[in-house]
């Protein structure tokens, strides 16, 4: 029994195994488009990223380019990573939180300024995005953009025959139980907010209210509210509607082809993931250095064909081909783009959204 | 004497990984912002203890100990009628399953709801994630184990000559097993209900990942407080639902050994 258990078990990851080699196609490109800068640099270098946010490759050819051992820990949410960053023995040397964050984290000066100068590559950032992320890092003085998209609505178009071009569709009674909410305060907030006519930055209490007063109406023709196990139900075709980041989106379209994702007219949110140094971090060569590989044309082209997300390198984007640069959700138009905001820490006024949040959860069940 | 020294490791980690926590539940309910105040504690009494859906938790972790009796009783009372050999093989069957992690097979009931039966039953668009029935289910498949294992335990070890004295003093099978079985396995089945209930009332796990969020037990509305207000540096009304239920698993741990207690001395309830 036990022998027959062991061969089975082998046979299993052997086939685990091949399978995993076999799914890679040709072998990819990663050379340097920008010149192999890399002296040796040694040390170490911590970093704490989003789950699945980086191609592994990479973390490979920057350890063999310059020596440095890379320590890498995943999160899961902005607020956890804040609590990681607070702790008074935090070891991290970078990290990617997202725009929001990084101006709370610029104002209890917990972020070291960059030196340009080691960041050359930091030239091929397409300039459209400055105009965003100077909102959150006036000057852009502390962080470099990483990945960004906006938030919109992916919808199955054998399910949803009409057009999609409002966040009122996710309020249309003839869906009921196949519309996906997203399961984070600011996102889902501002979704009603949006609808409302709202900004999503508000600081007037009563739009909150009203905003929360339209998500406890909707509770009912929820499927559920969710984060990450909304692409799968999306991809399988177990839901007709999803409030979903565009990244996510082109991930579910690049699996099933029934999907479409739109950002409505009433406009939405534009995100960004910035990479920043901490002050606290003890290789700070190795982090700029790090900076400046990320941000290698050719090697931010590799990066963002593995994520799905779209990449801020302009240059990176100029390598991409058609099925990348020609797709909406990929790369958004500026009509589309002029529609969409960035989020702006809040300050106190955050207790109100959460206040708000939390009594809209208790509604549930 | 000397062998007390033995326990001494346990105790000092029941200190550290038992009571420092529930001190800190404690200190967290009364404290706010390094103040300390009963109102918000009060406060979360009054008009936020989330009565219904402590209500709702109650009744779903009944619910979820009847069910498992019910499946788990005839269960434990074939396996501990088989031979030794045979009742061992499908009880190491039985418990299989739980060589893996607890989270790992709720996210597979999550894919089997979600895309595997209602593919194989033609639910036109529809899934079984994010019901009541779904999580019922889930929650009956985790714990039935932890039901069947006591029961196992106590019929297995009945003495068979009883059954045969009952046969000879001229009782049926049915009258043998309402009137000597059944009362001798209490035991089991109070430990049993013991080990399903308490669990099934602080489930998590299960509601969080096959409720879709929108079937919530009180564990998610504790950690809606928590992962919510903590932002605000308010642990008080995480802290106090903590406390609610774990007021409630104490009122059932007592009245579990009660009925337990009963019964060794002299089998009242029956």
């Amino acid at each position: 029994m036990k022998k027959f258990l062991a061969v089975l078990l082998t046979c299993v990851m052997l086939l685990a195994l091949t399978a995993c080699t076999g799914s890679k196609e040709e072998e990819a490109d990663y050379s340097f488009a920008d010149g192999d800068q890399y002296e040796y640099i040694g040390g170490s270098l911590n970093i704490l990223n989003w789950g699945e946010y980086i191609d592994p490759e990479l973390i490979e050819i920057f350890e063999e380019e310059t020596g440095v051992t890379v320590n890498y820990t995943e999160m899961t949410s902005n607020e956890e990573m804040l609590i990681k960053l607070r702790s008074p023995d935090c070891v991290y040397d970078m990290c990617f939180p997202s725009d929001y964050i990084i101006e709370q984290l610029i104002a209890s000066d917990m972020l070291l300024e960059l030196d340009k100068s080691k960041i050359p590559n930091v030239k091929n950032i397409e300039e459209r995005m400055y105009g965003f992320t100077d909102v959150f890092d006036p000057g852009n003085k502390y962080s470099v953009p990483y990945m960004w998209g906006t938030v919109g609505i992916l919808y199955n178009k054998t399910m949803v025959d009409e057009e999609v071009n409002s966040w009122d569709i996710l309020w249309n009674e003839k869906y009921a139980g196949e519309i996906w909410q997203y399961d984070s305060v600011r996102d889902a907030i501002a979704v009603s907010l949006l609808r409302l006519g709202y900004d999503i930055n508000t600081r007037n209490p009563d739009e909150v209210k009203e905003a929360k007063d339209e998500l406890i109406k909707q509770i009912p023709l929820l499927k559920g509210l969710g984060t990450d196990n909304i692409r799968g139900s999306m991809e399988n075709g177990k839901a007709a509607l999803a409030v979903i980041y565009s990244g996510d989106a082109f991930a579910c379209m690049d699996e099933n082809e029934d999907l479409d994702y739109v950002v409505p007219d009433e406009g939405s949110n534009v995100w960004f993931d910035n990479v920043v140094i901490l002050k606290s971090a003890k290789n700070t060569e190795a982090a700029h250095a790090f900076i400046n590989f990320l941000n290698d044309a050719n090697l931010a082209a590799r990066n963002t064909e593995f994520i799905f997300y779209s990449t801020p390198n302009g240059a990176a984007m100029d390598l991409l081909d058609e099925y990348y640069t020609g797709n909406e959700t990929f790369n958004p138009s500026d009509e589309t783009l002029s529609r969409c905001s960035v989020f702006h820490d809040l300050g106190d006024f955050v207790n109100v959204f959460n206040d708000a949040w939390y009594e809209f959860k208790s509604n549930l069940d | 004497m000397k062998r007390r020294v033995f326990a001494y490791p346990y105790i000092v980690w029941m200190i550290i990984f038992i009571a420092v926590p529930m001190l800190f539940i404690f200190y967290y309910a009364v404290n706010v912002n390094g103040t300390f105040t009963l109102t918000k504690f009060l406060a979360t009494i009054r008009d936020g203890g989330k009565w219904s859906t402590l209500w709702l938790s109650v009744v779903m972790a009944f619910k979820t100990t009847v069910i498992c009796l019910l499946l788990g009783y005839p269960i434990a009372y074939i396996l501990s009628n088989m031979k030794k050999s045979v009742a061992g093989f499908i009880s190491v069957l039985f418990f299989v399953p739980m060589w893996m992690n607890f989270v790992l097979r709720t996210y597979a009931w999550q894919a089997i709801l979600e895309y595997f039966l209602p593919g194989l039953l033609h639910l036109k668009n529809g899934t079984l994630t994010g019901t009541e029935g779904a999580v019922l289910m889930v929650l009956v498949y985790n714990f039935l184990p932890f039901m069947v294992m006591p029961l196992y335990n106590t019929l297995s070890k009945l003495d068979k000559s009883l059954l045969e004295a009952s046969r000879d003093l001229g009782a049926g099978s049915l009258q043998t097993f309402t009137r000597v079985v059944l009362p001798l396995s209490v035991p089991g089945i109070v430990s049993g209900i013991t080990m399903v209930f308490i669990p099934a009332i602080t489930a998590f796990t299960v509601p969080a990942l096959i409720g879709n969020g929108k079937y919530n037990l009180y564990g998610n509305e504790i950690e809606l407080a928590f992962k919510t207000l903590s932002g605000q540096g308010d642990y008080a009304v995480g802290s106090t639902l903590s406390i609610i239920l774990l007021v409630c698993v104490l009122v059932s741990t007592i009245i579990m050994n009660r009925v337990d207690k009963d019964q060794q001395e002299g089998g009242k309830l029956w």
